[in-house]
């Protein structure tokens, strides 16, 4: 079975400035993030130069459809959105177990596609089991 | 063929390459947006539901989003009294923050791309869910009772329809073999469909249930009408943005409809043959897949699949009512994401044995 095609073998195999050239990379993804953050800053701080600024104590009250607010904003919430949460971690870890399987099927072959199939089989039994349970009911 | 067009992006030093590539990268996320806006958003709903839509800016209103763009500029910039300040003004860069690392890694050509990370669809899918900590972010620093059940509302729906977004695309990965974009589009334009490769192969043939299930996750993701609970306006106001005005507002507007092109793009690249013609139009010209000038082609190419595919979502958007807080998470979990893994399971089994 030859992994020598994945990320990690790559990189390994090549020269510093060839490693070099795969930091660049990211670095333009940081580049892109100081990018975003200066377009928004930018616009708003363009703003300043232009709108106007007289807060007055019932302009800065939380809007309520125009009645006074009753108590703290932050008020309770459901739990199911917990459950819903957890159930989402489980899934997402799955997701990045399956993506290198997929990268890699066409070497894998049958072994490794019976392997993921009994994969998706228990995270199918999971799902079936929360399905049962009530979980997934929103009440 | 190794005329003009391989001057511009071979022999620059690395900083003004990469200044050029941030520059494309403002135009590639703000500009599409713009179009989308005025000819989906303000006209095609408008003649939907018989009316002219804006008329007055400009030849038939192509103005009115710098109109609309003026008024915002001159509003104020309201910060509730009890919300939590720092994050209230931070919450709308980190959403914006999402579009734009989206936007790093779609090829528009054979050069011409951001970066070719090796990883390119595993990224776009991690950081399209950077937006989430935004919206809550908002909905919980505006210390609201309707921002908070927005942000809320939000967080559940797109973690959700995070999952069957990701699954269907793993479909697209087991048959291109390859997580890498650049090499996607390269897989669907050398495939052939029994046996004819004029059109090459692309996905949305073979993997059309992966195809319904992104387009509907994608609908989701991007908080549009049939799955808008987050925002819904005869319930919530406005749900996470209610406390929002004048640029701040706008910026979750920009950053919604930016993200919007930027997914269509991804679509367009793992299902529609990327910014590659059909192998077809190749022979024709009598070039290779990677001809010089496909750098130039491909954006038009790009253009015109992204605007293919943000059509249907805006024709979703207006066409279909919203769904209940229930019945979103039902079809979630109970149908797309069974759906998805099933079609893991067969594209594998297909991959495998044909």
């Amino acid at each position: 079975m030859n992994l020598g095609s994945g990320a990690l073998g790559e990189i390994a195999s090549r020269a510093v400035s060839d490693y070099s050239n795969f930091l660049r990379e990211y670095l333009i993804v940081g580049l892109f993030g100081v990018l975003a953050f200066a377009t928004v800053a930018t616009f708003i701080g363009l703003a300043r130069v232009f709108r106007p600024d007289r807060p007055t104590a019932a302009k800065i009250e939380n809007y309520e459809s125009g009645v006074d607010p009753v108590g703290d904003g932050w008020s309770q919430s459901q739990i199911r959105y917990y459950i819903f949460a957890l159930l989402f971690v489980m899934f997402d870890v799955e997701a990045v177990f399956i993506f290198p399987w997929a990268v890699g099927l066409e070497q894998f072959g049958v072994f490794g596609l019976v392997e993921m199939v009994i994969f998706i089989f228990i995270l199918a039994l999971g799902l079936a089991y929360a399905w049962r349970k009530g979980v997934l009911r929103w009440v | 063929m190794m005329l003009a067009v391989e001057w511009f992006w071979l022999d620059w030093p690395w900083w003004a390459d990469t200044v050029v590539r941030l520059i494309f990268a403002i135009v590639v996320v703000l500009l599409p947006a713009g179009v989308t806006v005025y000819l989906y958003l303000f006209k095609m709903v408008s003649f939907m539901q018989s009316r002219l839509g804006p008329m007055e800016a400009g030849p038939y209103g192509s103005m009115q989003l710098l109109a609309e763009v003026g008024k915002n500029l001159q509003k104020e910039d309201i910060f509730p009294a009890k919300a939590d300040r720092r994050v209230f003004a931070l919450a709308p860069y980190v959403v914006l923050l999402s579009t734009f690392l989206l936007a790093v890694v779609i090829p528009f050509g054979p050069q011409a791309t951001f970066i070719n990370l090796d990883t390119g669809v595993f990224f776009a899918l991690a950081v399209s869910s950077v937006s989430v900590v935004g919206v809550i972010m908002a909905g919980w620093a505006s210390a609201s009772k309707y921002s908070l059940l927005g942000g809320l509302r939000a967080a559940g729906q797109l973690i959700a329809y995070e999952l069957p977004l990701i699954l269907a695309v793993v479909g697209v990965v087991i048959q291109a073999g390859t997580l890498n974009l650049q090499g996607i589009v390269t897989a669907q334009t050398e495939g052939e469909i029994f046996g004819f490769g004029g059109l090459g192969n692309p996905y949305f043939f073979t993997q059309f249930i992966g195809f319904f299930i992104f387009l509907v996750a994608v609908q989701a993701e991007l908080t549009q009408v049939p799955f808008d609970m987050p925002i819904a306006e005869s319930e919530l106001v406005s749900g996470y943005m209610t406390e929002y005005s004048g640029f701040r507002f706008l910026m979750f507007f920009i950053g919604e409809f930016a993200t919007a092109n930027i997914f269509a793009f991804l679509g367009a690249t793992l299902f529609l043959g990327g910014w590659q013609v059909p192998p077809f139009v190749h022979d024709l010209l009598g070039v290779d897949a990677n001809w010089q000038y496909f750098n130039l082609i491909g954006p038009g190419v790009m253009l015109a699949k992204m605007l293919l595919l943000t059509f249907v979502v805006y024709w979703v958007r207006f066409t279909f009512p919203r769904f209940r807080e229930d019945q979103l998470q039902k079809f979630a979990w109970k149908f797309l994401i069974p759906l998805s893994l099933l079609n893991i399971a067969v594209t594998g089994a297909f991959k495998v044995w044909l």
